[in-house]
């Protein structure tokens, strides 16, 4: 079962000028076709202005595609009867955690969706408490967000969405303004969620560390989808990657120059441990 | 400095007053300050000053705390003293010059400043024991007649509830900004009255524009959470009364009742 379709996706920016007359067209996604099936762990990587954000949106519902369709959940994004039904079922996290969080205190944060759900209270209370306890934010649930950090911020977010019992999450660039550790913690979050609770992830980033655990990843270059693949395919064709202005995780890039430079090392290396691996095996 | 003002804030504690619904406590405190008012004599005041003595003991926040937020109003209080000290004809106790203070100059400048300390005691007693959430949803449930009159009760709730969000947030990056400022060879200590305030325009372009784009940006996660205004929402905490909120009621009756009995002695 898909959970998004993507068809021949076209959507324009029209910039007009004081009298409305269009004065440029930029086309911000260029007829993207992709699918993506439920339970999914889906990254999309590119760098700024390659339209990642701009996909997200449109998933969303926040933004219309201007040709071509979308389907969510085998929802038309375009029906406007179904906009609600589209949100619920595709929760979105944004980048900064403090213009996402709405109430002064955290249960009541990640009630805010339920209750615009029109979700019974006892059902509310519910639900709150297992998604904070889904993102290990339960003891902080009486805290205000104010004093929590970048990483606890953004978890509260995420169950914020998790409260609502979407399907899918699309999460664009969350980890963009925290700290290291704060990006482990969250990247840890999502992954636990889609394993645990099956949710298909949608996750937008410019961080190669955090796609190497995906189940696919999908690079966009100035409004296009350019690669797919898992992330062992996409990170052994590292000469392509670099035209896309994107750097491959460093110990992939080291494992890369030394195979350039001769020495027979396997493709796609991700992590240390299997570089370490390989390393060994070559002096046996 | 603006870190200093009290009122407006909440102090947590576990006691009666905190656990009440806001509901009693907005209606009681405007019922306070009406009464205040209405208050003729000495014996009015007494009952006043000590029914807020009482309410403060049973609120559990230290006296001190209430009494710092007093400090933003002295300037206030010292003018309200003064003009009704000096400027209120009658007959005079008290002539040197051209000043002249009068019998009932002195007992206007009194019960005008004693109304104001009250005042704003008690209304900052409220703020005290009430969330800011509490506080609006208490509003949204007591101005819910005026729907009828299509006044947007729900949207000036969630507005409010959203501006007291954001306060800290806000104050953070005004920080920030002074301090980048500051950096860069800003003074923003030194000069008049007049000069510190010219200064404070670069400060407030920025704050203004990064202002407007959290509003962006959080009404576009809002909507992604399918809000929708308040048609069909629920409420995860929905207001109930209970049985101190009947006893906290009768209390405010019987307050009245004195109020008015003062009056006629």
């Amino acid at each position: 079962m898909k959970m998004i379709e993507a068809k021949k996706l076209i959507f324009e920016y029209i910039r007009r000028d004081e009298e409305g007359n269009v004065e440029s067209i930029d086309k911000a996604l260029d007829e993207i076709s992709l699918d993506i099936e439920k339970g999914d762990f889906v990254a999309i990587l590119g760098h700024n202005g390659s339209g990642k954000s701009t996909l997200a949106k449109q998933i969303n519902a926040i933004l219309m595609p201007t040709e071509g369709t979308l389907y969510v959940n085998g929802m038309d994004t375009k029906e406007e009867d179904k906009l609600w039904d589209i949100r619920q079922s595709a929760g979105m996290v944004f980048q900064n955690p403090d213009n996402q969080i709405i109430a002064t205190v955290v249960e009541e944060d990640v009630g805010f969706g339920p209750e615009n759900l029109g979700v019974p209270t006892e059902e509310i209370w519910k639900r709150v408490e297992k998604s904070l306890r889904a993102v290990g934010m339960y003891e902080y649930r009486d805290h205000s967000p104010n004093k929590l950090s970048g990483g606890q911020k953004q978890r509260v977010a995420i169950a914020g969405i998790m409260a609502m019992k979407p399907q899918c999450i699309v999460l664009d660039e969350p980890t963009a303004m925290l700290d290291p550790d704060g990006r482990k913690e969250v990247i840890r979050t999502i992954r636990e969620l889609n394993k645990e609770e099956k949710v298909t992830v949608l996750l937008i980033t410019h961080y190669m560390e955090e796609v190497i655990h995906a189940d696919k990843v999908i690079v966009m270059d100035d409004g296009k989808v350019v690669m797919q693949g898992t992330p062992r395919e996409i990170f052994s064709r590292v000469e392509e990657l670099k035209r896309y202005r994107m750097d491959v995780p460093q110990i992939t890039e080291l494992a890369y120059e030394l195979k350039q430079k001769g020495m027979p090392l396997p493709d796609g290396i991700l992590t240390i441990e299997e570089f370490t691996e390989a390393m060994k095996r070559l002096e046996q | 400095m603006i870190r200093d003002i009290t009122i407006g804030q909440y102090y947590p504690a576990d006691s009666i007053l905190h656990r009440l619904d806001p509901r009693v406590k907005l209606s009681g405190t405007l019922i306070y300050i009406v009464c205040l008012f209405l208050v003729k004599n000495l014996w009015g005041y007494l009952i006043a000053a000590l029914c807020l003595g009482a309410i403060i003991r049973l609120s559990k926040v230290p006296f001190g705390f209430i009494v710092r937020g007093l400090k933003t109003i002295i300037i206030l209080l010292l003018f309200t003293v003064a003009f009704n000290l000096f400027l209120t004809s009658g007959t005079p106790i008290f002539e040197w010059k051209f000043i002249r203070i009068t019998k009932e100059g002195v007992s206007l400048a009194f019960s005008m400043a004693v109304r104001l300390i009250l005042l704003i005691l008690g209304s900052s007693l409220m703020t005290f024991t009430t969330t800011p959430n509490q506080l609006t949803d208490g509003m949204e449930s007591l101005l819910g007649p005026l729907k009828k009159l299509h006044v947007p009760v729900h949207e000036i709730a969630m507005m409010m509830s959203i501006a007291l969000r954001f306060i800290p947030i806000l104050l953070e990056e005004t920080d920030k900004i002074m301090k980048a400022q500051q950096a860069r060879g800003a003074d923003f200590e030194t000069g008049g009255i007049i000069k510190r305030a010219k200064a404070m325009v670069p400060i407030l372009v920025p704050l203004f524009i990064s202002a407007f784009r959290r509003a962006g940006d959080l009404a576009m996660a809002m909507e992604a959470r399918c809000y929708r205004g308040g048609e069909g929402r629920t409420k995860m905490k929905p207001l109930k009364y209970h049985k101190p909120d009947g006893i906290a009621w009768v209390a405010i009756v019987c307050f009245i009742a004195l109020t008015v009995v003062s009056r006629r002695f």
